[in-house]
């Protein structure tokens, strides 16, 4: 159908009203775009994030329209469930439990699409002559990605939320069993686009998709987690975009396949940042064993300083970089980190935080977190733009980041973490490190700049640590 | 293969596209908002859901509706207000200009 066409048989209001639903659905795909577009600035993120809303809320009136709607009571009940849920979790959660919060909105994301394709199949199931070979083939994608998508992001969620343990688990034959769930899964669906008339083979499929989605995820370990979430975000955004194939709808295609496009950019780029190959990512199991190399740890000195050392160090400094990790959240320290660079601030003295691409437990997590307790970000420098000021920087201040400030990464090829891009903090002129103690991190490999002449520990709880140094420099 | 499913394979592989130029330019920075942002975006199956619970069709169909529209629904409202709720906090150093 043309538009052309339609605008002159407007005199029949239905054909009518289809166009401008059809229109409103293009206004709101571009608002999308336009919306993801201004994200690029911090100054433009907020107005571009209303803008998408905005086109939201046309695409959703715009449906409201559609002829074959007649039971809106129903739709009303969804709408209020879903907006006081909504609310509630938007406001409710904390910044430190983002990574859990868009685990499950990408979950429910998923799971929509698969309900949307689940009552399609229904309604072909009732009417043999709306039958479509590319409308069918579309429902039997849209319950497999949409069904992985809600019981992964699910896992993915209790295990961040702790309700289920962290670390990977694994058994035998487990990429064998996945593999095989996968090509029933693919045969089961073949075998609908031939016979749809088989409800029972239907069932399984569906269960075949949420049990999968299980799987794929528990044998994945805590700290791989952002690679998961983003890969679900992708997930999510697809198994729209297949829904949009089932309804013939543009916008649902177009925006899913927005979303499935930006949870892959970000898989990469997370991806990168640990030096590992998604496929090592998703089978490798990486953090299934308990901690390694931690042996050998007391034969090797290290200088030990007190709050008042520190306090010293950063009074004669002309420039301090702090270097921020997800200890730092835990020990709930940003506020203290926060005005400690404000006192040195006043002081005339250079500061710079240095963000690794994995410090948080999603992209970008620590930056909210600085943003939170008030750190302009301008402050906040990527890992490639900061590495070339620790030539630069009188003291480097590690603050609950471990791996990433490994020089062992650059050097020695026997270390697990050979290859992964690190923070150079070791070419710092000083380094602080404030740490509990001298075990190993995550990944569970020692760390050489513990040892390096430069460096100096603080051993105590992150936030005790700098509000005492804090006290020290105030004083002074 | 229907002409119509042509277009929209043509309308798939575009938006793909756009979408990695329009993503590969938004800083680290913005990672998390950005994240929580298109989730709410892709909540945009909230559309398919509407269709489905306003069908006058078996109540099989009604409580699948419901459900759908309610998913669909925190997806929207929670992503679109937890990534304002971020953006807020954003802010660049009082005098300074980047």
């Amino acid at each position: 159908m043309a538009p052309v066409d339609a605008l002159q048989t407007s005199a029949d209001p239905t054909r009518a009203i289809a166009l401008l639903i059809s229109l409103t659905y293009l206004i709101a795909a571009v608002l999308f775009i336009v919306g993801l577009k201004m994200l690029s600035s911090p100054r433009t993120a907020r107005r571009g994030n209303a803008i998408g809303a905005l086109g939201m809320l046309l695409a959703i009136s715009a449906t409201l329209l559609d002829q074959e709607i007649i039971a809106f009571r129903w739709i009303l009940l969804g709408f209020v469930i879903g907006t006081a849920a909504g609310v509630w979790l938007a406001l409710a959660v904390k910044m430190t439990a983002m990574p859990q919060m868009v685990a499950l909105l990408n979950g429910f994301g998923g799971a929509a699409s698969a309900i949307v394709a689940i009552a399609e199949y229904h309604k072909l199931l009732l009417a043999p002559d709306l039958r479509a070979t590319d409308v069918v083939i579309s429902i039997m994608a849209t319950v497999l990605i949409g069904g992985v998508t809600f019981t992964g992001s699910m896992i993915a969620f209790a295990k961040l939320q702790e309700l289920m343990t962290g670390r990977a688990i694994t058994f035998p034959a487990q990429k064998t069993l996945n593999f095989a769930l996968l090509a029933a899964a693919v045969a089961l669906s073949a075998w609908l686009v031939v016979n749809l008339d088989q409800p029972t083979i239907f069932v399984v499929l569906t269960i075949i998709s949420l049990v999968l989605g299980v799987l794929l995820v528990i044998p994945i370990g805590g700290a791989d987690m952002p690679v998961v979430i983003s890969l679900l975000n992708s997930y999510s955004g697809m198994a729209g975009a297949a829904a949009g194939f089932v309804l013939h709808n543009n916008v649902l295609i177009i925006s899913g396949a927005l979303v499935g496009a930006s949870g892959i950019i970000l898989t990469q780029i997370m991806c990168r940042a640990m030096n590992r190959s998604l496929t090592n990512v998703l089978f490798g199991a990486f953090g299934a064993t308990s901690t390694v190399g931690a042996a050998g740890a007391a034969d090797r000195p290290v200088r030990t300083v007190r709050p008042e050392d520190v306090a010293v160090m950063l009074g004669y400094a002309q420039s301090v970089v702090f270097v921020p990790g997800y200890g730092l959240a835990v020990a709930q320290a940003q506020h203290s980190v926060k005005e400690l660079a404000s006192l040195l601030e006043k002081r005339g003295i250079d500061v710079k935080y240095a963000i690794h691409p994995v410090a948080g437990r999603m992209p970008g997590h620590m930056n909210v977190l600085l943003a939170e307790a008030d750190v302009p970000y301008d402050q906040l420098y990527e890992m490639d733009d900061i590495n070339r000021e620790f030539d630069r920087t009188d003291v480097a201040l590690v603050i609950g980041a471990n791996d990433v400030t490994n020089p062992a990464a650059r050097t020695d090829k026997t270390s697990p973490l050979y290859g992964m891009p690190i923070l150079n903090v070791d070419h710092a002129k000083s380094i602080v490190v404030i740490k509990r103690s001298m075990n190993p991190g995550f990944a569970g490999i020692e760390n050489e700049l513990y040892y390096n002449e430069k460096t100096a520990m603080l051993f105590g709880d992150a936030k005790k640590m700098l509000v005492a140094v804090v006290g020290e420099i105030s004083r002074a | 293969m229907t002409e119509a499913l042509l277009v929209a394979l043509y309308i798939f592989v575009l938006a793909v596209f756009v979408g990695f130029e329009v993503i590969a330019k938004v800083p680290t920075l913005l990672h998390t908002p950005l994240m929580s942002g298109s989730n709410a975006i892709s909540g945009i199956s909230v559309i398919g859901a509407i269709l489905v619970a306003g069908r006058l069709d078996a109540p099989y169909d009604k409580i699948l509706g419901v459900a759908a529209v309610a998913m669909a629904t925190i997806n929207v409202v929670g992503g679109f207000l937890v990534t304002d709720r971020m953006l807020r906090m954003f802010r660049r150093s009082p005098g300074r200009r980047d």
